[in-house]
């Protein structure tokens, strides 16, 4: 899907990461579409403003409170916006090697495994659907589809998990989000459209095709490559629904369902290590604060790398799913 | 070309490949293409065992189903047949249909006020003329779609509730603070405001895209015949973006049943299921927690088949209006 040649620059600039246009920015509006008054100008100003400040600072108030001391959080009350007194004894009394450390530790390896395991599958799955004629390739492609039309009920797929053995392991938090059929559309509607002459040439090379996967597509696939890991790890880093129903262990948590028990419910959950003496204390409020921080680090860390690509797959994925 | 003409089977034509023909014996076909099979091997082998298999597993909807009677399998073979009596108690249950209703409310205040948000976010965003302005903005207002639920609702609790920000706003201009959190009177204003901040921005992605593909000269000739601002807007850009919005709109409908499991499960303790009962959460409490399992897959196979016959319905509709609709026949 290139820009049609007819669009002018101003159109294509429209969405942030048209591919090759990024940093190009038009250097004129079109003349009649710059008729704009001043009180148009401040209500756009107003308007954008508002939507930012509304999304920017409640983030914001999260992460100050996780870095106030006492001070600040007893004259304020609840969450602070201008902090008084900084500390970081939140995060030495989470990172201590209590409860919410080692949920933390669930949570980064569970999202690694399956994010790895999930993005080969559905590489390997894309590029095998990526060839129409090939041998069943109708059948594979509409079994893939029809996950998007019907699904199985809960209870079901929890009888599978448990007939497999799978409640209460590690495990259970990984296999079911191994495969996404809106992931698999993305990634296979990119290798449908790479140039098949390159393909083809590889072929009378003799390459075979997990060469030519290896060699020369997935080379060519990073930017849709990323998107679909990206989607793949939020979707594992946020799950918590998952843990909650596969595991009774509350020693096996990931960090979403702690977060939930001990800042949602306000549960105790053990949150410093038993057994070290407490050095330092924070206010609740802070330590509270501070898991989130946690939960919503990575996604913070990753974001920026991956953003500028995902606008083209996203478009993708949605209208054709 | 418009990306509401893309669907689900379209295919690029096929080229002419001297390699691969479509012909030739079946084995010939797969000495060729078994790389291609065992490629999809895996997917296939999960989507068997915990997509295919489960499906088959809803036959205990019409069981009095027995764990203990048997491991796996077994425990499906010795459950007692009951016929529709599940389905007879699903419907005979107010708890049932408080949820059903629950569930079409829901959807239906978030196509009235979450729908529109995206699209006049969209075409602000799209009437600014500053690269980077435009650009800093996408990406903070995308932001949020990638935080977890259990963030989202703790944020918004503790912005809005009593020790929050909203409170000290309140506080300095005199106001009484209204009571959002915990109130099942408020509840569905929250649930809208929370869905709103985390997805409005992402939604509008995909209407800027819709944007960028409106041709200018259709613009440029339409501002030549002395067409002003408002009146381009309303019969050159809404029109070229009708499509994508048409086709949203019908998905969203075909998707009725489902408003956000994890949002209201996270917070169906705090307000009560009165107003937190939501189909998908109705499934997890009366089956999963009660232990009623063939009551609760009852409860979830008719999710499945009305929103299937939902989606397939709104495709239908999607035709009729001269859309192209989610997927066509192949």
């Amino acid at each position: 899907m290139t820009t049609p040649a007819h669009v002018s620059p101003k159109a294509a600039a429209t969405t942030v990461s048209h591919r090759g246009r990024r940093g190009r920015r038009p250097s004129h509006a079109s003349p009649w579409a710059s008729e704009t008054s001043f009180t148009e100008q401040l209500l756009k100003v107003l308007f954008i403003g508002g939507l930012l400040v509304a999304v920017l600072v409640p983030m914001a108030m999260v992460v100050v409170t996780s870095l106030s001391g006492p001070r600040s959080v007893s004259e304020q009350g609840g969450l602070v916006l201008i902090p008084k007194d900084l500390s970081l004894a939140a995060y030495q009394m989470v990172l201590s090697g209590g409860a919410v450390t080692k949920a933390l530790i669930v949570s980064l390896v569970v999202t690694s495994v399956g994010t790895i395991t999930a993005t080969v599958m559905t590489i390997l799955c894309s590029y095998g659907l990526s060839r129409p004629g090939s041998l069943w390739h109708r059948p594979i492609l509409f079994t893939v589809l029809l996950t998007y039309l019907i699904g199985p009920s809960l209870i079901p797929v929890y009888l599978t998990m448990q007939t497999l053995h799978l409640l209460n392991t590690y495990a259970a938090l990984v296999v079911p989000g191994l495969v996404s059929a809106f992931n698999i559309i993305i990634l296979r509607t990119f290798f449908l459209g790479l140039p098949q002459e390159l393909l083809d040439s590889a072929r009378i090379d003799g390459a075979g095709e997990f060469t030519i996967l290896r060699r020369i597509v997935l080379p060519l696939s990073k930017a849709p490559i990323a998107v679909v890991a990206l989607f793949t790890a939020v979707s594992y880093w946020n799950s918590f629904f998952t843990a909650l129903l596969y595991l009774n262990d509350a020693n096996k948590w990931p960090l979403q369902l702690v977060l939930r028990q001990y800042v949602l419910q306000g549960q105790p959950v053990g949150v410093t290590n038993p057994n070290q003496t407490a050095q330092v204390s924070a206010p609740e409020v802070s330590v509270q604060m501070a898991v989130v921080v946690l939960a919503m680090i990575p996604v913070l860390i990753v974001y920026p790398f991956v953003q500028k690509h995902f606008v083209k797959g996203v478009v993708l994925g949605a209208v054709k799913g | 070309m418009t990306t509401s003409s893309a669907t689900l089977l379209d295919e690029p034509k096929p080229v002419d490949r001297p390699l691969r023909g479509r012909r030739g014996t079946f084995l010939r076909r797969l000495r060729a293409d078994w790389p291609l099979l065992v490629m999809c091997a895996p997917t296939l082998a999960w989507l068997a065992t915990f997509h295919y298999l489960p499906m088959l597993g809803n036959v205990m909807a019409f069981q009095d189903y027995n764990p203990y009677s048997g491991e796996g399998i077994a425990a499906f073979v010795n459950s007692e047949w009951v016929g529709l009596d599940n389905f007879r108690r699903l419907f005979e249950s107010s708890d049932f249909w408080r949820a059903l209703l629950n569930t079409l409310f829901y959807t239906i205040l978030q196509l009235l006020f979450f729908f529109p948000i995206p699209i006049i976010v969209a075409l602000v965003l799209n009437s600014i003329n500053s690269y980077w302005v435009k650009a800093i903005t996408q990406s903070i207002l995308y932001l949020p779609h990638f935080l977890s639920w259990v963030i989202v609702v703790t944020i918004s609790v503790r912005t809005l509730g009593s020790t929050g920000l909203l409170a000290r706003l309140c506080e300095a201009l005199g106001v009484r603070q209204p009571w959002l959190v915990g109130n099942p009177e408020a509840f569905p204003g929250l649930v809208l405001g929370q869905s709103i901040w985390k997805d409005a921005g992402w939604g509008v992605i995909i209407f800027l895209a819709a944007l960028a593909g409106v041709d200018s000269h259709l613009h440029e000739a339409a501002a030549v015949d002395g067409a002003g601002k408002w009146r381009r807007l309303w019969h050159v850009t809404l029109p070229a973006i009708r499509p994508v919005v048409v086709l949203l709109l019908i998905m969203r409908l075909g998707d009725a049943l489902s408003v956000g499991f994890e949002q209201f499960l996270l917070q169906r303790d705090a307000v009560g299921a009165d107003k937190a009962e939501v189909l998908d959460t109705y499934v997890y409490f009366s089956g999963v927690l009660a232990g009623d399992w063939s009551y609760g897959t009852a409860a979830g196979l008719f999710k499945a088949v009305v929103g299937l016959v939902l989606i397939l319905a709104a495709n239908k509709v999607a035709h009729l209006v001269g859309e192209s609709g989610v997927y066509q026949k192949a």
